[in-house]
């Protein structure tokens, strides 16, 4: 691990001060901590920001005024996961937490940390192989190597990595919030807008700019989140990234869909909300029929590759069984 | 260009816009080297390697900050000059150096590296010692590996361990390579298998996966500290009665995370341990003692789990 210049944030103020282009802020660790002793990162200067949620909401959840939760960047992954208003209100958050890491990752791991964790792709993670992500421009190793666990959706023909979060695929069927703060002031991005596709620049992974700290994300109000959760399938019962997951929430009302939500996780390169699957399932009745053309309409853009065709199968009926799951 | 300030004047209160400090006035109450450049700061590695080499040098308490914007060499009338100021934890300049107008003992064709370094370390023996001897490591051969290490204070098992760390070093290694409490083991270091597992402040984490100049005011206890005298804890005399473990690599890790997680709100079943337990890997395939250790101490019959 390269050399860097450790610094204790004492304030909000103070930490987007000690914040540069070679500067990374750290809070729970769980990636980045990973990342250095790999060398895939390697800051100057680590800004600690895990004090600020002492005398602040920073590391809480709050109720908003209008409505619907804010979850403080600090918040720890557990700690939402068992919130009873978190639990109650939007269950497809606490199930995407509770089915994500270990038991002593969600403590350690934040809301905000969650959100910009990075690929877990195996060329990105070896400082050995080409990576367009990592080294911009060296090519990427997963078009022709191994790609069982890369991207059907939204891939590129610089980078196929999925993005790893299962919190940031709840989060994009509800149209949460992402607010960040820099010195220029404090400013709101939709969670679909956060994550950006690979394209021609897979190195640019979000919309934060370079200092810029998230402080909350905001779960808006919506009713039939009550109706919602997160189904996972994975290559082990626990502790594993998604091979296919699905986010759905649905309004139902007498046998009939009147609204829905639904993103998926594991085929994506960002958190991959479906308004197609969404435009299937709105005014339907909720049957097995209905189920299959959401999940795809849902899947018609995929591009398998060599090792993960699989998962175009996969994810579909994942989603066909979460929709059947949370409708009955 | 203006008159620099001198020795005894007050030190303006200015924004640094620099990644490691913030207003001038909020370091009042310790020794300052302020080092202007007259260039835009453009951290580098390199200048990086020099500069936490020269800090290396400095005795504890005092602060170095960086400013290359034009307010502060105006504040200070340093106009594009490069320039150390050391200012005494009242705000009274006590050292000055402004190049070209003030001498230094080796003067000419430094690069910027080489500034950066020798007035760090001239500034920081004039703060301290008010003479001059230390001066010679300034020109020391380019430094390799010279990383700050500072003194960290970790509260393991209720006592207090003062350790001179790097700020690279994992709470992990802390324990086992400084504190020499090595019960916690290093399985993979990087946060897949659960052996590193201690508490901070009641919750179980990953030592491997934090720094321990992170930890500093949090209680962290470890395997070390979970036995009252002979007695063992619940947890550590049921892994002996359900034979939850074989070769005990993953022992402490194992039962670190289970003392945890029994005050966690999960289910009864055998299949919520399991779940709760997921991040601890046990390569012999202790799994069913583990289970029934962990379901006896719950006050849970397992369900079949017993050998």
């Amino acid at each position: 691990m390269i050399d860097f210049d450790y610094r204790r944030a004492t304030s909000l103020d103070d930490a987007i001060r000690s914040a540069g282009a070679s500067s990374k802020f750290i809070a729970g660790g769980t990636t980045l901590v990973d990342l250095m002793k790999l060398d895939v990162e390697r800051p100057a200067h680590l800004v600690d920001i895990n004090a600020l949620g002492e005398d602040s909401n920073l590391a809480s959840v709050t109720e908003l005024p209008g409505g619907g939760l804010r979850l403080g960047a600090l918040a720890r992954m557990s700690d939402v996961a068992w919130d009873p208003r978190v639990r109650d209100g939007y269950p497809v958050v606490s199930e995407s937490l509770l089915l994500a890491a270990s038991g002593q990752v969600r403590n350690m791991a934040t809301i905000a940390g969650n959100i910009m964790q990075r690929t877990r792709c195996w060329y990105f993670r070896d400082t050995a192989m080409p990576c367009n992500k990592r080294e911009p421009g060296s090519g990427c190793s997963a078009l022709a190597g191994l790609n069982r666990i890369h991207a059907v959706l939204g891939t590129s023909d610089k980078c196929i990595a999925t993005h790893p979060s299962d919190l940031a695929v709840a989060l994009v069927a509800l149209d949460a919030n992402v607010i960040a703060r820099s010195s220029a002031g404090e400013r709101t991005v939709p969670i679909r807008d956060f994550h950006v596709l690979p394209e021609q620049h897979p190195e640019r992974e979000h919309a934060l700019r370079p200092g810029e700290l998230i402080t909350a994300i905001d779960l808006p109000p919506l009713s039939f989140a009550k109706r919602s959760l997160y189904l996972k399938v994975r290559d082990r019962a626990s502790f594993a990234f998604a091979l296919a997951s699905a986010a759905v929430a649905v309004d139902l009302q007498g046998g009939v869909i009147r609204a829905a939500r639904v993103a998926l996780g594991g085929v994506g390169t960002k958190p991959w909300r479906s308004t197609e699957a969404e435009r299937a399932l709105v005014g339907r009745k909720a049957n097995a029929a209905t189920f299959r053309a959401a999940a795809d309409a849902a899947l018609a853009g995929a591009k398998p590759r060599k090792d993960n065709a699989f998962k175009v199968r996969l994810a579909t009926r994942t989603l066909e069984r979460a929709l059947t799951q949370v409708t009955s | 260009m203006s008159t620099p300030l001198g020795v005894g004047a007050n030190a303006p209160d200015v924004t640094l816009s620099t990644a490691d400090a913030n207003r001038l006035a909020d370091h009042r109450g310790s020794p300052v080297v302020l080092i202007i450049d007259s260039s835009h700061w453009d951290p580098t590695r390199e200048e990086m390697t020099a500069r936490l080499a020269a800090w290396h040098d400095l005795p504890h308490g005092v602060q170095v900050v960086h400013a290359s914007n034009s307010p502060v060499s105006a504040a200070f009338g340093t106009g594009d000059h490069d320039a150390a100021f050391v200012i005494d934890p009242s705000g009274i300049i006590s050292w000055r150096y402004v190049s070209g107008i003030d001498a230094l003992p080796k003067s000419g064709g430094w690069s910027r590296r080489e500034f950066v370094q020798a007035a760090i370390t001239f500034a920081a023996a004039i703060a301290f010692t008010h003479g001059i001897h230390p001066v010679a490591r300034a020109w020391a051969a380019e430094p390799e590996h010279a990383m700050a290490t500072s003194t960290v204070t970790l509260r393991v098992n209720g006592r207090d361990l003062p350790l001179e760390l790097e700020p690279r070093v994992t709470l992990l290694d802390a324990l086992r390579n400084y504190a020499g409490l090595t019960g916690t083991k290093k399985g993979c270091d990087h946060g897949q298998c659960g052996a590193c597992t201690v508490h901070v402040d009641g919750r179980r984490v990953l030592s491997c996966m934090t720094f321990a100049v992170m930890q500093q005011g949090h209680d962290i206890t470890t395997i070390e500290g979970l036995a009252r005298g002979d007695t063992l804890h619940p947890i550590q005399q049921a892994f002996i009665t359900h034979d939850g473990f074989q070769c005990g690599y993953c022992t402490s890790g194992q039962i670190m995370s289970a003392t945890a997680m029994v005050k966690e709100p999960w289910g009864t079943a055998d299949s919520d341990v399991r779940e709760a337990m997921s991040g601890n890997i046990c390569r012999c395939g202790a799994y069913p003692g583990i289970v029934a250790a962990v379901q006896s101490v719950r006050g849970n019959n397992p369900s079949g789990a017993s050998r």
